[in-house]
């Protein structure tokens, strides 16, 4: 188990430098799925057997092969990184040192662990599988956020589809047009008709 | 089992960093902003469920979910907000988007 960790977890750090640091962004998507794989073996270690096929089948199925798609429609020059990366060199090593300091003193704050048992909201199943007390909690407790976060997911699909609709003619966004709005006159939109009593209009 | 929560700490943590370099380096490509962002929630994971088998609570492997819905929603809706800028202004250099600006 323990060199399992440290060969997810050296891959998983190696390649997340990759994606940081290669110059085609192409390489650097396949770097992160190759993180995301890894990942999942990092949860897959701590018994979140759920979120790791999560994990492997939503982002490595879906989000990185979209990244995968969109990096291959745009143009091959403007993907390519320019030459004047120096310019925020020592801004970026300033703030990820920071971050790190940070993060790191965090780390090693943190001495609670089991101890505090008695205040787990919800303890981890021993009879049961991972996947069904995930699934449990979620259609019970969590069910609002739940439907919520599934409702972001249809706002967010909407919102994308509707965005890169081909064309300026929007057939699902009607624009104000004011030229044809002063154009209209009367005698093309209305039309008056007398109507008999009881014989509706011929 | 004696789980070993520092080390998957300081393997987000590492990860964070890594990410927030990245962000801050590439500053001026949209789409490795977007990749950069992947990479920092892909530590948040990280934490939520190292903290999870920590102290053997199942929240923060439902709260991982929740993050994962939205970072899919919002690299989605990025990716297309990278696409029709694309295709209006034929480049995806931030510092030439001035258009409110001008």
């Amino acid at each position: 188990m323990e060199i399992l960790f440290y060969l997810f977890s050296s891959i998983l750090i190696f390649c997340a430098v990759a994606v940081v640091c290669v110059r085609n962004t192409l390489y650097s998507v396949l770097f992160l799925i190759v993180a995301f794989f890894n990942t999942g073996g990092l949860f897959l270690l701590a018994g979140a057997e759920f979120l790791a096929m999560i994990l492997v089948i939503v982002y490595v199925g879906a989000v990185a092969v979209l990244f995968l798609f969109v990096v291959m429609m745009l143009d091959a020059s403007q993907t390519q990184p320019n030459q004047q990366l120096n310019r925020y060199r020592w801004g970026s090593i300033g703030a990820t040192c920071i971050f790190a300091f940070e993060l790191i003193m965090v780390v090693f704050q943190w001495t609670h662990g089991s101890k505090a048992v008695d205040r787990v909201a919800f303890p981890l199943p021993k009879y049961i599988g991972n996947t069904e007390a995930l699934g449990e909690l979620l259609y019970t407790h969590y069910f609002y956020i739940f439907q919520i976060s599934g409702l972001i997911l249809l706002t967010a699909m909407i919102g994308a589809i509707v965005l890169t609709l081909p064309g300026d003619g929007h057939r699902f966004l009607r624009k104000q047009n004011v030229k044809d709005q002063l154009r209209r006159s009367k005698k093309d939109t209305l039309m008056l008709k007398h109507v008999d009593f009881r014989q509706g209009i011929k | 089992m004696s789980f070993g929560v520092h080390s998957y700490l300081l393997v987000s943590a590492i990860i964070f960093s890594i990410g927030v370099f990245g962000f801050f380096l590439n500053r001026r490509h949209i789409i490795h902003l977007l990749i950069s962002i992947e990479l920092i929630l892909l530590a948040v994971n990280i934490n939520f469920v190292a903290f999870s088998a920590d102290i053997s609570d199942l929240t923060g492997q439902v709260f991982c979910v929740f993050v994962l819905t939205i970072a899919a929603a919002e690299a989605a809706i990025g990716l297309a907000i990278l696409v029709i800028y694309f295709r209006k202004r034929g480049t995806i250099d931030i510092d030439q988007a001035t258009q409110l600006r001008d």
